[in-house]
């Protein structure tokens, strides 16, 4: 039976490689179970979505030398 | 390394997109990183060395990074975590493997309680909608923020890893940590991550 920490490490790690039957099994079970870690698991996957939309994303905000930014906000990919 | 002179490490930025969309940009954001460094290394010689290295190892994946928040954050994830290398160096005379992930947010004990359950008080909530959220500028402010605070080691690999998409042994192979430091980094750099998304943004109910 996996603990929380467990399968949260486990959620981690299946954003880097394959996880094996084994550890699929046991993750799907304590998800069934445990709305807390479930809810991780979407995270995991919402956090790498957010991440790289928030690298296409213009801010539109002022550079360092104080200038405002002329050409207003663009949209993110 | 060899120094690199300033022209040299800014000519390659010239081919990256918001340069040409906002060129004062990346020289703004070149004139940021060494008063940052000098400010925590003490020494200006050290801090034009470590700046130099950054401007370089910043450059690789700098394309996916579009945006001039998303640009700077990057940047300074990589200055600090060579800010953190060389204030290692300067205390032990040298660099250790194991040194690599005790990145101060060394154990998630607040989180789990002694048998490896979620505390009541940190409990993933659920996010609802990501479509209802995403739209909203202060959102974006939001993952800025999250993303400057935690460790540096752990917002570089994190970057490298979700937004550069360069699998685990091209990063362990970059940053020379093992892979089970990898792990240990991603992992920390999301749970924290996730929690202060919600704290900031899905629960809002902590000042942030």
């Amino acid at each position: 039976m996996l603990s929380c920490r467990e399968a949260t490490q486990l959620l981690s790690e299946a954003r880097d490689r394959e996880l094996g039957f084994k550890e699929k099994l046991s993750l799907r079970f304590h998800t069934l179970m445990c709305r807390a870690c479930a809810n991780f698991g979407t995270q995991m996957t919402l956090l790498g979505e957010f991440s790289r939309r928030f690298a296409g994303q213009d801010d539109a905000s002022p550079s360092a030398t104080g200038d405002p930014d002329t050409g207003g906000p663009e949209s993110g990919k | 390394m060899e120094a690199v002179d300033s022209d040299d490490s800014l000519s390659r930025w010239k081919a990256h997109p918001l340069w040409h969309r906002d060129p004062g940009f990346i020289e703004s954001l070149r004139l940021q990183l060494l008063p940052f460094a000098t400010n925590q290394l003490a020494d200006q010689h050290l801090a034009e060395d470590v700046v130099q290295e950054t401007l370089l190892a910043a450059f690789q994946g700098a394309d996916r990074f579009r945006g001039r928040a998303a640009l700077k954050t990057w940047v300074f994830a990589i200055l600090k975590n060579k800010i953190a290398d060389a204030l290692r160096k300067r205390r032990r005379g040298e660099v250790s493997a194991t040194e690599l992930d005790a990145d101060g947010d060394g154990s998630s004990d607040d989180l789990f309680d002694r048998h490896g359950h979620w505390v009541d008080a940190a409990q993933p909530q659920g996010w609802g909608r990501p479509e209802e959220t995403t739209g909203n500028a202060e959102f974006w402010r939001v993952i800025e923020l999250c993303l400057d605070k935690l460790p540096a080691q752990q917002s570089r690999v994190f970057l490298m890893r979700e937004v550069v998409q360069l699998d685990t042994a091209e990063i362990c192979g970059a940053l020379n940590v093992t892979v089970s430091n990898l792990n240990v980094l991603l992992y920390r750099a999301r749970l924290r991550l996730r929690e202060c998304l919600e704290d900031c943004w899905f629960e809002r109910g902590e000042q942030c």
